[in-house]
């Protein structure tokens, strides 16, 4: 008999899951060129929020169309501390600087903005930055959840408002220039704490932070998931009106899922904007928002390792095509999508699942066979 | 007394399912209520357990007021509803539809922390044994029967331990050789508490009652014994007659 975990997930197929994920995320450095490498850890990334969906969506029933705000959040967090960091050191926009007695960022220099916004001030500290990325987004996440949840505001409803939040959030930052560095984000920042992030070396270790910090999500994820907090999500994903005579408020529980989700995204945009030098109103939007659900859709919304290999496939196929058709490499990836969608609704881990399912039962039918040398063929397995 | 209700009133849209009601529960007391379909029975216990707002009116559970309470404060005072149709959580199994319904932590961060403690092993070997379920622990509630269900369903009420039962036609749809089980079953766990059944059958109510309420359009027509409604002319005439 396979064993099953609590969630009815094979074992061994989610442990030689993330055992491979573990080998492959590793061996990139060597394997792969800094280029690739520079790709895979954006690629990354964006893994936290498909982790997230997961929890939020796969259990939690709850599909959230906007987890590109909180990715945005961490993004901009950390985009507004380097980018401090990097008006302090340079000498871009010297003259104006000087002349208005502040080092400004560069792009409130072009857009005469002449006193740095008040809520920009604490963005010097680290800790401050460190600190807002783990608690402002979920905490934003738990109170826009709580008070819809409480209300009975879920289901395409709150997708709409989480949706519709999203896109206000892009749309505010394009127009607020002078604030938010407008459409093309806050870029042009090379130090953290004086260290180049730009040097082959650092990039090296700051992609390892972001495996190991992806590592660490999953495993909070599964953490979560055999509680009975897990459990419990799973209830009112499928029958909410009972788990209030349970007992349970669920508006807590599903705004707790939320929250959670929103830590997982902002976490990721922070590390993206570490690594790719960049924060952008383009990756806060809905079109992101909705290509983390693909990922998560992908890799299997019940699987917390699968939603990591979700989004490693789709951004393979997306830089894949792009690369070799780049005509028609947007339809292709929508061929994918579909081809997913049609012969694997429960996405990549539940094909695999299905396949490990329909192999067992080959090797049982063949070692249950009176001429078969069985103990062979289990082995063999 | 553990519950009294007193004009209690609700209208939907002009019509009034629940119309000036009363009724007192004492401790211990197993109570049944009958009626004809639409006579306002299920509402009337929608109402008690938090579900449904009356209009107008007042549920007092052991003194606290239940109308301003929101479904799961009622549930932890207390108050543990069994719906007309099976309501278990069809994807977790047995065991885990027992642990959710086990009255302790239920906030977030300590369900998040929540260990089986030696208690809570022996009271779902206890209310599993009792619901005839200990051979089923790990199956998905979603493949028992439906008999099944609805015994599950009353042992995710006994793991609650209410001090108030409210049971909706609790055998529903069960073979007879099930009926006979759960009757035996709610003779057993309304010892010691209080319980409100609604039923349509007469044989069962016989079986199980101390006291039966009849209720006709949303008002009390008849209380007492099951030979005493059985005898009341009005009764006759609206319902057993018929």
């Amino acid at each position: 008999m396979a064993a099953e975990d609590r969630n009815g997930h094979d074992r061994a197929l989610e442990a030689a899951g993330l055992t491979a994920l573990a080998v492959l995320l590793l061996s990139v450095p060597w394997a792969l060129d800094e280029f690739r490498q520079q790709l895979a850890a954006k690629y990354l990334c964006f893994a936290f929020p498909a982790v997230g969906l997961v929890l939020l969506w796969g259990y939690g029933g709850i599909l959230s169309l906007g987890q590109g705000l909180y990715f945005g959040m961490g993004s901009y967090f950390m985009a507004m501390f380097l980018k401090l960091e990097a008006a302090a050191q340079t000498n871009t926009g010297s003259a104006l600087s000087q002349f208005y007695g502040s080092s400004l960022p560069d792009f409130m220099v072009w857009n005469s903005v002449e006193v740095l916004p008040w809520w920009w001030r604490p963005f010097h500290s680290l800790s401050f930055t460190l600190a807002a990325i783990v608690v402002v987004p979920p905490l934003f996440a738990f109170l826009l959840g709580y008070a819809n949840f409480r209300k009975r505001v879920g289901g395409v409803y709150f997708s709409i408002i989480t949706l519709a939040l999203a896109a206000i959030a892009s749309i505010v930052i394009i127009g607020q220039q002078g604030y938010t560095g407008g459409v093309n984000g806050i870029t042009d920042f090379k130090t953290f704490l004086g260290i180049d992030i730009l040097s082959g070396g650092v990039k090296r270790v700051l992609y390892f932070v972001t495996v190991g910090a992806l590592f660490a999500a999953v495993f909070a994820g599964r953490f979560v998931l055999a509680s009975r907090t897990g459990r419990i999500l799973v209830a009112i994903r499928d029958r909410e009106d009972r788990v209030r005579f349970s007992g349970y408020n669920p508006a807590t529980f599903k705004a707790f899922a939320f929250a959670a989700a929103a830590l997982l995204a902002s976490i990721g945009g922070a590390l993206f904007t570490l690594q790719e030098g960049l924060a952008s109103p383009s990756l806060v939007g809905i079109v992101p928002s909705i290509e983390m659900v693909i990922y998560a859709a992908v890799g299997g919304r019940l699987s917390l390792v699968g939603a990591v290999y979700g989004t490693l496939l789709v951004f393979s196929a997306k830089t894949f095509f792009s690369e070799h058709f780049p005509e028609v490499w947007l339809y292709l990836l929508g061929a994918l999508f579909i081809g997913v969608v049609m012969f694997m609704p429960s996405g990549l881990a539940g094909f695999a699942e299905r396949l490990l399912q329909a192999a067992r039962r080959g090797l049982v039918a063949a070692g249950s066979a009176p001429a078969a040398p069985a103990p062979k063929q289990v082995e063999a397995k | 007394m553990i519950l009294a209700v007193t004009d209690l009133t609700v209208s939907f849209d002009g019509f009034c399912a629940v119309d000036g009601l009363g009724l007192a529960v004492d401790e211990d007391e197993l109570r049944c209520v009958i009626g004809p379909n639409g006579a306002g029975k299920t509402t009337l216990l929608d109402m008690i357990c938090g579900k449904t707002r009356p209009t107008r009116g007042s549920i007092r559970f052991k003194g606290r007021e239940l109308t301003e309470m929101i479904e799961y404060e009622v549930t932890r005072v207390g108050v543990g509803r069994k719906f007309q149709t099976p309501s278990t959580y069809e994807d977790l199994t047995v065991l885990e539809n027992l642990e959710i319904s086990y009255p302790k932590k239920r906030g977030v961060i300590g369900s998040l922390f929540f260990a089986r403690d030696g208690e809570l092993v022996d009271k779902v070997d206890a209310v599993a044994r009792r619901i005839y379920l200990a051979e089923h622990l790990h199956m998905k509630a979603g493949s028992l029967s439906h008999g099944q269900k609805q015994w599950l369903e009353i042992g995710m009420l006994l793991m609650q331990d209410p001090e108030l039962l409210l049971l909706d036609e609790p055998v529903a749809g069960m073979s007879p050789r099930e009926r006979e089980r759960t009757a035996e079953l709610l003779s057993g766990i309304s010892a010691g508490r209080s319980t409100i059944v609604i039923e349509h059958d007469m044989a069962f109510v016989r079986m199980i009652a101390h006291k039966v309420t009849v209720m006709h359009q949303g008002k009390v027509l008849a209380e007492g014994t099951m030979d005493d409604v059985q005898h009341d002319e009005r009764v006759i005439e609206v319902y057993l007659g018929g």
